[in-house]
């Protein structure tokens, strides 16, 4: 009962948030809506019993993705009002796309539902291990079979990581001269005068 | 009692929300990135769902792996909208056509 009551209060929330995130006026709205969406969907997880991705979820999107694109809105001085000014026309054409999404979604699922859909069952093979937490499980499946999988995406993550940074970066052209810090700290004494004993008449070299 | 298929309806809406916003604010290009973190959290739903109900801890597993490409989309796709802002002063997206694919 207090399951299906959890189970309502979250769905509902977090359909509502996402409904608001895309039609929100100004986008630091759209992201609040956003964030309330990442927290009411991790609502849905916990009640399944599915912790480590719910707080992944938290830690991740709202703590990471939804900043990042808080602290982008912010930066930027757009004119959000010109942008909004097709959204009318788009109208019509968005909600016939999603009436068919929804009516191609609505088939599949009712399809399913009378047993025309054969799902298959678990292998079993990376089944909740016993007595044992969910991390704990995910830990176990994440470190053994899936260690591969577990170290590319950490390798993805640095990729993206050096693109984001490759991609923004401003070289701080100009603003102290051309001074060379470490080029003057390397410089020794030797290096910088030298004694030549010139004949006369060769002229010398510099 | 809750079942695999509340979570399903939950989710089909939440992609169906998701596709929608890309359609609305075609011009907005941080409200498209959003939408598509919406889509991604939809698919999140769904394969929690499905490894919550079935017993089998790959859906978690997978859903991590989406979590990870989402906030890599995330970070180039802001990365390139700043520049993009730096080069042309706005981030209308209506007639992206510098490169000329």
């Amino acid at each position: 009962m207090l399951q299906a009551f959890a189970f309502y209060l979250f769905a509902a929330l977090v359909i509502a948030s996402a409904t608001f995130t895309i039609l929100a006026r100004n986008p630091v709205h759209s992201v609040l809506w956003l964030i309330l969406a990442f927290f009411n969907a991790a609502g849905l997880m916990i009640i399944i019993g599915a912790e480590f991705i719910a707080m992944l979820l938290v830690i991740v999107y709202v703590g990471a993705v939804a900043v990042l694109f808080l602290f982008v809105v912010m930066m930027l001085d757009i004119d959000f009002a010109e942008l909004r000014a097709s959204f009318m026309k788009n109208f019509p054409l968005g909600i016939a796309i999603a009436a068919v999404l929804l009516a191609e979604l609505v088939l599949g699922i009712g399809a399913w539902q009378s047993g025309g859909l054969e799902l298959g069952t678990a292998s079993g093979e990376a089944a909740p291990l016993l007595g044992r937490s969910n991390i704990e499980s995910i830990g176990a499946l994440l470190y053994g079979r899936y260690l591969f999988l577990f170290e590319s995406a950490g390798l993805i993550l640095l990729v993206a990581m050096v693109g984001a940074i490759v991609l923004t970066h401003r070289e701080g052209r100009a603003v102290r001269g051309h001074q060379d810090i470490a080029k003057q700290i390397a410089r020794r004494p030797g290096d910088a005068t030298v004694n030549t004993r010139p004949e006369s008449g060769k002229g010398v070299t510099l | 009692m809750i079942g695999v298929e509340h979570y399903v309806v939950v989710s089909s809406i939440l992609f169906v929300l998701g596709v929608l916003g890309i359609f609305l604010n075609r011009k907005n290009i941080i409200v498209i990135l959003m939408a598509i973190e919406l889509i991604l959290l939809a698919v999140n739903l769904n394969l929690v769902a499905f490894s919550a109900f079935l017993g089998d801890l790959t859906g978690q597993i997978f859903a991590m792996f989406v979590l990870t490409v989402a906030a890599g989309e995330a970070a180039i796709g802001l990365a390139i909208l700043v520049i993009y802002f730096r080069g042309r002063g706005t981030i209308a997206v209506d007639d992206v056509n510098r490169m000329k694919g």
